[in-house]
């Protein structure tokens, strides 16, 4: 591929932009989610969908994924000054996230032809929704212990178990499955193996859990002598933790190849600084208190670091003295100054801190109230920010386990 | 002298009495299930409970004897605010509390009947805020030359059963103090507010119109006076309530923490969980002895300068303690904690709640910093 000129890149911006504005839709009148784990009823979803198909006929979606599965074959930097571009103009998320971002671009890289000619088109434009299997009740952070089986019965796996915490399972056609097909293996990392498991089999039971917002967008998911496809087994029996370890590298961003669009309505501390403008505190705008001042540069600070981490993560010669870091730490990074900024947000309202969604006069209704309940699907979701620092300290500091 | 100032921290006999007492009724008035019961519900309470509390003397707890109170003073409110707190238990005894002593502060025995009647267990309110900025010294509510109310006072706490209202308001620019009885309030000048704490209830509602009679209009100097104090009583009780709720939320956790297992072990022997606790531990022991240590500096007359500091100090550790004990709580339950099922969510929205009441954290320690370095 020949190098992308900045004369290029500009006009694309411009022509994406230009795309962008006069196609972002109005606003519609309900709640929409702030993340793709929040889709929680059928109004939303149809939106959704709606907005990612016509992002994808447009072509900004999907960009640098081959022309022959819905892609465009382009070089990647388009993709990433779309999104640039939908974050800047706050366009709705583009919200078959775990198709999109996580098993998309593992079904690109080890997928066989077979699969990549089913799956991949669907994703790109929503019409095939994916979830993820992989958490159960009784193993989270642990999941190499997952319990759920799978057994090889002729041409089928049947899939016994309950997995948990599942984004749009009562939506999905797909999930990718983490499953044990071989209890008896010396490392219980070994006996798991990795599906593309349709979701529309009899046996599968997707109930869904309301979450702390009192909103819903996963399940408890049940199979019950659910019959699978031997062909959806991904790779080779066995060959599931390695998988699932490669999907969790795209999941926390550590990986690129994602199709694109947004995975989160963007908040940024501008945000919220502006929404401080007109609110008063001790007589004085808020924004004049020394004591706010200083913690709101604090929280600039945070976010400055991680996007410069970001810039010199691609640095080789200035990111070499602990190789990996920037991107191990990303995810931990990001959503911890994400929680701490949203709820410094409710704090700086004064009495209008204790208003929530559906009151008039909640700012900007209620927004960074559910923003902050919503931050938690981030430090826990995708592997928590405990488990995370753990990662960290054997793998980048080599502490001991 | 030193800037610590006073350390008192006594504790009565009627104290650990009422301690005692309050803990087991919240106990069995308002487990979990009962609590939830109501998250979702109009009034937020159980009249039933709230009528209980009338009997067992709470409503005038603080209140003078020749009103019908017992006597006991505000240091006897506590104890039950801080039970409450820890049983999650709604309805009206705060704002009541409240209205009670700016009344008994304001008016002297002028108002004796009103004493009365908030003792035998009417409920009242204080209407307060003009705006959303707790710290401000203004006041835009005004009572016109003509002794009619104008403006609008936003989340009157328990308003929608409240049976007076106390509105905060100027005349010429005094602070005056309007009492009105519910029904001078009509239902389409009231709207409900929608809180992030579900345990709780408040209305906006727009006093514009109502005509005041000059009985019933508390002035003159002691008036401004008795509404500072009556704001570091009211950080006060919500202080005790929050110290509450987090000694509560700490028990939720440790409790999760003692028996859910990953990677083979009780989560609860990961350090990185283990030493949060013990933070919050920590917290919740301060706020503890900054909440009697207040408790112990008060009586029915102004509030001295080390009270003024105790109460500030209270709800400064109170709420920065709930809010980072309901967040370790989500956190710490992992996926679970994300569920409305959890409790931990309920004492997350408390502190978002609590957090603003009667000024946050940053603001008290900025009155403190005034109070403590600029003598
Ligand atoms: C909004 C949301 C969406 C999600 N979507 C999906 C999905 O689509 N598919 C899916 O498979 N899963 C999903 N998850 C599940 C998520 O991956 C798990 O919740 C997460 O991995 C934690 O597991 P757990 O819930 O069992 O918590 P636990 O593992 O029980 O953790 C409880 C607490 O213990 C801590 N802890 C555990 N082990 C250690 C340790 N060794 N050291 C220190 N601390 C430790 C954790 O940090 C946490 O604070 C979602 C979760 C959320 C909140």
């Amino acid at each position: 591929m020949n190098a992308v000129t900045d004369q290029q890149k500009q006009a694309f911006r411009e022509e994406v932009s230009a795309w962008l504005r006069a196609n972002k839709p109005a606003d519609p009148g309900f709640l929409l989610p702030q993340s793709f784990m929040e889709v929680g009823s059928e109004q939303q979803l149809d939106f959704l969908r709606e907005w990612q198909y016509k992002v994808w006929s447009a072509g900004y979606l999907g960009m640098a994924w081959p022309e022959a599965y819905g892609g465009r074959g382009m070089d990647p930097v388009f993709q990433a000054i779309a999104d640039q571009e939908m974050r800047r103009q706050a366009v709705p998320i583009c919200f078959n996230v775990i198709g999109l971002g996580w098993a998309g671009p593992l079904i690109n890289d080890i997928g066989s032809e077979a699969d990549k000619a089913r799956y991949l088109k669907g994703i790109l434009t929503g019409e095939d929704i994916w979830c993820q299997g992989f958490s159960e009740p009784d193993h989270g952070s642990d999941l190499g212990n997952a319990q759920t089986r799978a057994v090889r019965d002729g041409d089928d796996y049947v899939i016994n178990g309950t997995k948990i915490w599942t984004t749009m399972g009562n939506f999905a056609k797909y999930m990718i499955l983490l499953a044990r097909t071989n209890p008896q293996a010396e490392r219980k990392y070994d006996g798991l193996s990795f599906f593309l498991s349709p979701m529309d089999v009899p046996g599968i039971d997707a109930r869904p859990i309301r979450k702390l917002t009192g909103e819903y967008g996963f399940t408890e998911t049940f199979f019950t002598d659910a019959r699978i496809p031997a062909d959806c087994l991904m790779g080779q029996e066995g060959e599931g933790w390695k998988i699932a370890m490669k999907t969790l590298q795209y999941e926390r961003g550590a990986e690129a190849g994602a199709a694109g669009g947004l995975a989160f309505v963007r908040i940024v501390i501008d945000d919220m600084i502006d929404q401080l403008r007109d609110v008063r505190r001790d007589d004085a705008p808020v924004l004049d208190d020394p004591v706010v001042r200083d913690q709101l540069v604090q929280l600039v600070m945070e976010e400055k670091a991680i996007t410069l981490g970001d810039r010199r993560a691609n640095i080789g010669a200035l990111s070499n003295d602990y190789p990996f870091s920037l991107q191990l730490s990303n995810k931990l990074r990001f959503t911890e100054n994400t929680r701490r900024m949203r709820q410094f947000a409710i704090n700086l309202q004064g009495a209008d801190g204790a208003l929530y969604v559906g009151d008039e006069e909640a700012r900007q209704g209620g927004f960074w109230q559910r923003a902050y309940l919503n931050s938690f699907s981030a430090t826990i979701g995708g592997g928590t920010s405990q488990v995370q620092a753990n990662i960290i300290a054997e793998h980048i500091l080599g502490l001991p386990k | 002298m030193s800037v610590i100032g006073s350390t008192t921290l006594v504790f009565s006999e009627e104290q650990a009495m009422i301690l005692d007492v309050a803990r087991e009724f919240c106990r069995d008035q308002s487990d979990i299930t009962a609590v939830r019961a109501q998250l979702e519900s109009p009034d937020g309470f159980d009249p039933g409970v709230w009528q209980q509390m009338v009997a067992l003397g709470w409503a005038g707890i603080a209140l003078p004897e020749r009103v019908g109170g017992a006597g006991l003073g505000m240091a006897a409110v506590v104890p039950v605010l801080e039970s409450m707190g820890r049983a999650l238990l709604g309805g009206p005894l705060m704002s009541t509390a409240l209205a009670g002593q700016l009344v008994l502060r304001a008016a002297g025995e002028e108002q004796d009947e009103l004493l009365s009647a908030i003792a035998a267990g009417q409920p009242a309110t204080i209407a307060w805020l003009d705006n959303h900025d707790w710290g401000s010294a203004g006041i835009q509510c005004e009572l016109d030359a003509n002794g009619v109310l104008q403006g609008r006072k936003q989340q009157v706490m328990d308003a929608a059963g409240a049976e007076w209202f106390l509105v905060v308001a100027q005349q010429a620019g005094e602070p005056v103090l309007a009492v009105l009885p519910a029904s001078a309030v009509a239902a389409d000048a009231r709207r409900d507010c929608i809180l992030i704490d579900q345990t709780r209830r408040a209305q906006t509602i727009d006093f514009t119109g109502i005509a005041v009679a000059s009985t019933a209009v508390l002035k003159g100097p002691q008036v401004a006076a008795a509404l500072r104090d009556v704001r570091l009583l009211g950080a006060l009780l919500v202080a005790a309530e929050s110290g509450g709720s987090a000694a509560s939320c700490l028990d939720t956790t440790v409790d999760y923490l003692k028996t859910r297992k990953q990677f083979g072990k009780l989560i609860g022997s990961y350090q990185a969980l283990k030493h949060p606790c013990v933070d919050i531990l920590v917290a919740v022991d301060s706020t503890r002895s900054f909440v009697y240590h207040a408790a112990s500096l008060l009586d029915d007359g102004p509030l001295s300068r080390d009270a003024e500091i105790g109460c500030r100090m209270a709800k400064a550790q109170a709420t920065e303690t709930l809010k980072y004990a309901g967040d370790r709580a989500i956190q710490f339950h992992g996926g679970m904690g994300f569920t409305y099922e959890c409790d931990a969510q309920l004492y997350v929205r408390r502190a978002q709640w609590a957090q603003q009441q009667f000024g946050d954290a940053q603001h008290q320690r900025k009155q403190l910093a005034h109070l403590l370095l600029d003598a």
